[in-house]
């Protein structure tokens, strides 16, 4: 469904360049939940943003859905890091979701039905004539979320979603992240810097280096299907995969292209 | 999904009190500058009304308060001075119209392509300091003491107004949004008209509201010097009439009119802008 192709991105200005991605290289299958950690400034913003079209790579390339991506794909949904700032501020609620539907031209009967819809998937179906300003970061990062699923997309990417909220809530937007998942069946790529929170959703964890990034390794999370805060949590395995992940990232904080590939 | 709220605490609209009570804090300070502008008015009011009598002026350079109410009045009686108003309002309002769309227009399109704008920046930056008083020769030269020339002066000097003011608004679209936007998919119009347009409408309105007093000062100003009907025109003929108690009152009203033009434009901005306004207030906490 993904497929990231030798991806190169350098950043140029008129004096400097700077390197962020040399060689990234992976697949993501459809329907499948990957998460992709790395250091801070390892690129995953960057690697998003090329994914989605956003960004042009300096070589190599992107394919979503066996199709090369040059603009922003068809089908694909991406809740960014700044989700209060991606929100339109003068729209409600409802118009924040419903508007990528109009622009896609969906009749007004089926907008209304599908904003209902993605508003009470994120418990926020009293909310709907609010305005972003009006909500907490957690509502606001529900907004983005349901906007993301009343579009439909089949690859859902995520920045960082709950780098800003609290703990309470992070566990359950993680577990709403799942339940959108497994329900509609979106094939969904989440960057976070969060261990526990990569070990517990994802099926696999990509762990990037620092730059010039490349892939430094790939896990497989072997745990059960059906999730849950405190039993997944407290399963050997879990705290074996989150161990192993643990000391992976700690690496990627001294390691890159150079020093990996070398 | 019904076991969603169970799973997540429900959430309600914040009630702002805070923002209650400094809403009433806010009417009390504007009572209280309403009141200190009044009172000011009636002490200019009052002096004004013995500095003749006391032999301080001569009586027809500033006639009292009296005179000058009674002249009032009586001009409030008058077809030609209703006619004069009129006159006025219809050059400033087809002025602030035809200038405010032409600098929306070329704002949006100068704002949202930098080479256009680096194309244009110093013809613009020569144009816009041009006092727009400082054209009356030419007005004058190509159409004579018509409303027209009124008209040219009146747009030149608000359409720049409206045009700064857009282009900043345009500039001011978040990244964020942008990419949002993009990333959606959204049409070149779609981006204008949900991103771009929202983005810069506060921006526009206090455009149109700077716009909006200059053009009075402008349309009164071209009648005063040019003598195309108005209020302008009545005052220049008042005054060599030598009417002064008359042109006063011209000068009262004239000054009334740019107070209901001020009100208008602010009720207008509040209600476009009622989500921005309660925005920022939030913001600013
Ligand atoms: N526009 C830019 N110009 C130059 N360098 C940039 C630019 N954007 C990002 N970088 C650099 O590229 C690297 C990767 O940035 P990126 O934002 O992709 O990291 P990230 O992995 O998302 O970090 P975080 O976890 O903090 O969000 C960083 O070192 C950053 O300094
Ligand atoms: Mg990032």
């Amino acid at each position: 469904m993904l497929e990231v192709t030798h991806l190169q991105k350098l950043y140029r200005t008129a004096e400097t360049s700077f390197e962020a991605l040399r060689d990234v290289h992976f697949t993501v299958a459809p329907g499948e939940f990957v998460c992709l950690v790395g250091p801070s400034g390892s690129g995953k913003t960057t690697l998003l943003k090329c994914m989605a079209g956003l960004m042009k790579p300096t070589s190599g390339t992107v394919r979503v859905a066996d199709k090369a991506v040059a603009g922003p794909p068809e089908g694909l949904a991406l809740v960014f890091q700044e989700y209060g700032r991606s929100l339109f501020p003068w729209l409600r609620i409802a118009e924040n979701v419903e508007l990528p539907l109009k622009e896609l031209k969906i009749p007004g009967k089926e907008r209304g039905a599908r904003v209902a819809e993605a508003l009470a998937h994120v418990g926020l179906e009293n909310s709907a004539r609010s305005y972003p300003w009006q909500l907490s970061g957690g509502m606001q990062q529900r907004v983005a979320i349901a906007r993301a699923i009343a579009y439909r997309p089949d690859v859902l990417l995520m920045d960082e979603p709950f780098a800003a909220v609290d703990a309470q809530t992070r566990a359950d937007l993680e577990d709403l992240v799942r339940e959108i998942w497994r329900d509609l069946k979106i094939t969904t790529l989440f960057v976070t810097h969060d261990i526990d929170e990569a070990v517990y959703l994802a099926e696999r964890v990509i762990v990037l280096s620092s730059t010039p990034t490349i892939v430094q390794r790939e896990m497989i999370i072997d745990l059960p299907s059906e999730r849950d805060q405190l039993s997944t949590r407290a399963l050997p395995r879990f705290s074996e995969l989150r161990h192993d992940l643990y000391a992976e990232i700690q690496k990627a904080k001294t390691h890159s292209a150079l020093t990996l590939t070398a | 999904m019904s076991n969603r709220l169970d799973t997540l605490p429900t959430f309600e609209v914040r009630v702002n009190t805070s923002a209650l009570s400094r809403r009433r804090f806010r009417a009390r300070g504007r009572a209280t500058n309403t009141l200190l502008g009044c009172a000011g008015l009636l002490t200019v009011a009052l002096i004004a009304q013995f500095l003749a009598p006391l032999g301080i002026v001569r009586a027809q350079d500033l006639p009292p308060t009296t005179v000058i109410l009674a002249a009032f009045i009586d001009l409030l009686g008058e077809a030609t001075m209703w006619m004069a108003v009129y006159d006025t309002i219809y050059v400033w309002a087809i002025g602030l119209v035809v200038a405010s769309v032409a600098g929306i227009v070329v704002g949006v399109l100068l704002g949202s392509s930098e080479p256009l704008r680096r194309a244009t920046s110093s013809t613009v930056e020569f144009l816009r300091p041009i006092p727009s008083v400082a054209l009356v020769p030419l007005v004058v030269l190509v159409f004579g003491p018509r409303y027209e020339s009124a008209l040219v002066l009146v747009i030149y000097a608000a359409f720049w107004q409206v045009l700064v003011q857009t282009v900043y608004g345009v500039a001011d679209v978040d990244p964020v949004v942008a990419d949002t936007a993009r990333s959606y998919r959204f049409s070149r119009w779609g981006v204008m008209r949900y991103v771009i347009w929202p983005t810069a409408l506060p921006f526009v309105m206090t455009g149109i509201r700077l716009a909006a007093t200059v053009a009075l000062v402008l349309t009164v100003t071209a009648q005063l010097i040019i003598g195309t009907p108005g209020l302008g025109q009545s005052i220049a003929l008042a005054e060599s009439g030598g009417a002064n108690a008359r042109m006063y009152a011209l000068v009262l009203i004239t000054g009334l009119l740019g107070l209901a033009v001020n009100i208008v434009v602010r009720l207008v901005e509040k209600r476009v802008l009622a989500w921005h306004m309660s925005f920022r207030k939030d913001a600013s906490e």
